[in-house]
């Protein structure tokens, strides 16, 4: 076996991390989360519910929870049926092309988020190259003005930046399917449609759930899309935990807010986590 | 092979002497390299056909063209009077018994068995009659509501079989089925499968590369060889008239005597025997218990063969013993005997001529 100082040499770096930047934070979030600031801007460090308590009862809270939850919504299931498909077709018709399908889906996520967000706002923009495109063939006189700066244009995004995302599980559990299963069920007189719904979906529903809840997760609590092409009727809840903690400087209601968003997340991430191991038989 | 165009061909014609199964000339090639050459093959109706080959004969190629998963490069296979390999795998009435079982991870024992059906959208009170009447026939019925990964080996296989049973196909292909389960419950499963297959009366297409196991189960085996048959015959008759080399090698042991015919005359080294052949090389097969160890006084019985030589080796096989006997001019017998006998001791053999059988030689195609 190995020694003792093999396994503390091992084992203590990661647990110093996980602790400083990890542990240590949540834990100030939690304890600022109960705290609350004067009208001279000071932190009181007093406990008290007040933050929860405006959370609960300020519509703009809720109302921004739930366009965020409702933009994941949308980025979940559009990067699902991108990515489904696609890795449907790598897995199962792409031959030996698939390598060079898969760096091609992989390559996007080599390129930096800025990059990609902002090169939507300049496709997307009243002079930007789908507006000019339009009006060059004369579909539109005017610029489209719901293209950027709206929830489309952040829905769009992050679809175009999280499917990879969603490919990724999907693709290694089809590939994780034994081609006889699909021979076998063909052979007892399945057609194709049938075996995609009986055999190869169920079993690949843990590669859906990994990649659901990826894009789900990621896209709720995203901040850069909404900032740079959301415009004010895309705001999403971290834009408001970003202006708590900076221009509004009020930090502990900022804390009580991520600390619910944590909550969310985790409690998602658990059940996804189940619904997985239910639905994995190898 | 005519096309069938007009009706009146089309009508079936279920004699017992017209095949459920024919292959037609049927080669196979993944790119450049040839899996199957030319092979012409009939199943009958009820019959238990088991083709035998090493690794890399085409055994399994050729299975799977019959269930439809491979296409023939050229050549057709027919059934009863149907084209089959222009259908695609789900339209053939042919079930197959995979490998590695290939259940359904998914999907609980009884709901394996009854996917055949449900995807035919048969109704459900047929679907759980015929499902249970499948589960009782291979004794699964205790595990019906089990996952595939809760059950052993043995009893995936027996789900298997019944899962494939269970449609009422004309022809059941099974691919090495019992390649993964322990000796002792092989032979149990081939006593098994044998009497099931007695029972329902389907045609069993059965791969293996045992010969024994083909030899114990079947009523013809066809022996492939690098994508051609070698023989196709009875378990008895393959065995007791090899037609190749190839053939009496593979199954069960033989010796190969490389002789010269004049004039009515065998000569094989300093062995020589009477026998009806044209002149020129002759190639004899002469198995190990057709060979007989007598002692050196006793008289020569008529037209028999003796030779004199030591044992250079001996293997214990229980009842018989497998010795090897080097004779004065290099030439080593195998020899089968219930007797014992020493390493390095000197003994006389004595075969009859007719146990001798001509053989062609194996042509090299490789």
């Amino acid at each position: 076996m190995f020694s003792r100082a093999y396994r503390a040499a091992v084992t203590v770096p990661p647990l110093i991390w996980v602790t400083v930047f990890l542990l240590v934070p949540y834990l100030l979030m939690f304890f600022y989360s109960f705290w609350s600031v004067s009208g001279s801007q000071a932190i009181i460090h007093s406990w008290n519910f007040e933050n929860y308590r405006e959370l609960l009862t300020i519509d703009v809270y809720w109302q921004t929870l739930l366009r965020s939850m409702w933009i994941a919504a949308r980025v979940m299931l559009f990067s699902l049926l991108l990515g489904y498909p696609l890795a449907y077709f790598l897995s199962f018709y792409a031959g030996n092309r698939k390598d060079l399908f898969y760096q091609l889906v992989i390559i996007p996520l080599w390129v930096s988020y800025l990059v990609r967000a902002y090169a939507w706002k300049t496709i997307l923009g009243s002079d930007g190259v789908l507006n000019t495109l339009l009006e060059y063939v004369h579909l539109t006189k005017h610029p489209l003005d719901f293209l950027l700066y709206s929830p489309f244009a952040v829905v769009l995004t992050l679809t175009h930046i999280y499917t990879p995302f969603t490919f990724l599980p999907i693709y290694a559990s089809l590939e994780h399917i034994p081609r006889n299963l699909v021979e076998a069920s063909h052979d007892l007189g399945a057609s194709p449609l049938q075996t995609f719904w009986r055999v190869v979906f169920p079993l690949s529903i843990p590669g859906v759930l990994a990649g659901a809840t990826f894009a789900f997760v990621l896209s709720l609590g995203d901040f850069l899309a909404p900032l740079l092409l959301g415009g004010p009727s895309g705001i999403m809840l971290s834009n408001i935990v970003v202006s708590l903690f900076g221009a509004a400087y009020n930090w502990p209601l900022g804390a009580a807010i991520s600390l619910c968003m944590l909550v969310l997340v985790v409690s998602l991430l658990f059940v996804s986590e189940r619904l997985e191991k239910k639905w994995s038989f190898s | 092979m005519p096309r069938l165009t007009s009706s009146n061909e089309l009508t079936p014609v279920a004699t017992a002497a017209s095949p459920l199964l024919r292959i037609r000339n049927v080669a196979k090639s993944f790119g450049r390299s040839v899996v199957l050459r030319d092979v012409s093959l009939d199943v009958a109706e009820g019959e238990f056909l088991t083709i035998l080959g090493e690794s890399g004969s085409g055994k399994t190629t050729l299975l799977r063209i019959i269930a439809g998963f491979e296409n023939a490069t050229s050549g057709a296979v027919w059934m009863a009077d149907q084209r089959l390999d222009s259908l695609p795998p789900y339209k053939r009435r042919v079930n197959t018994v995979f490998q590695n079982y290939a259940l359904f991870p998914h999907l609980t024992v009884e709901q394996n068995v009854a996917y055949g059906l449900r995807v035919a959208r048969r109704p459900e009170k047929e679907v759980s009659s015929r499902v249970e009447e499948a589960l009782a026939r291979v004794k699964m019925t205790a595990h019906a509501k089990a996952k595939p990964s809760k059950i052993s080996g043995g009893q995936q296989q027996r789900v298997a079989l019944a899962r494939a049973l269970v449609n009422r196909p004309q022809l059941l292909l099974l691919d090495e089925p019992l390649s993964a389960l322990d000796a002792n419950l092989r032979r149990q499963m081939q006593v098994e499968l044998k009497s099931l297959q007695r029972e329902v009366g389907i045609s069993f297409v059965f791969v293996t590369h045992d010969q024994e196991e083909a030899m114990v189960m079947s009523d013809r085996i066809a022996l492939l060889r690098t994508g051609e048959l070698e023989q196709v015959a009875t378990p008895q008759e393959i065995y007791r008239r090899p037609a190749t080399a190839y053939t009496a090698q593979f199954i069960g042991h033989t010796n190969l005597l490389h002789s010269e015919v004049r004039g009515g005359i065998v000569r094989c080294s300093s062995l020589c025997w009477k026998a009806q052949l044209p002149d020129g090389p002759a190639l004899f097969s002469l198995r190990p218990e057709n060979i007989g160890i007598v002692a050196s006084a006793a008289p020569v019985t008529d037209g028999s063969v003796r030779v004199r030589g030591r044992v250079r080796h001996h293997a214990f096989h229980g009842a018989t013993e497998l010795l090897q006997v080097e004779c004065a001019d290099g030439l080593v017998f195998s020899v089968r005997t219930a007797s014992r006998a020493d390493n390095q001791s000197a003994v006389e053999l004595d075969f009859h001529p007719a146990d001798a059988i001509v053989v062609r030689e194996s042509v090299d195609r490789t």
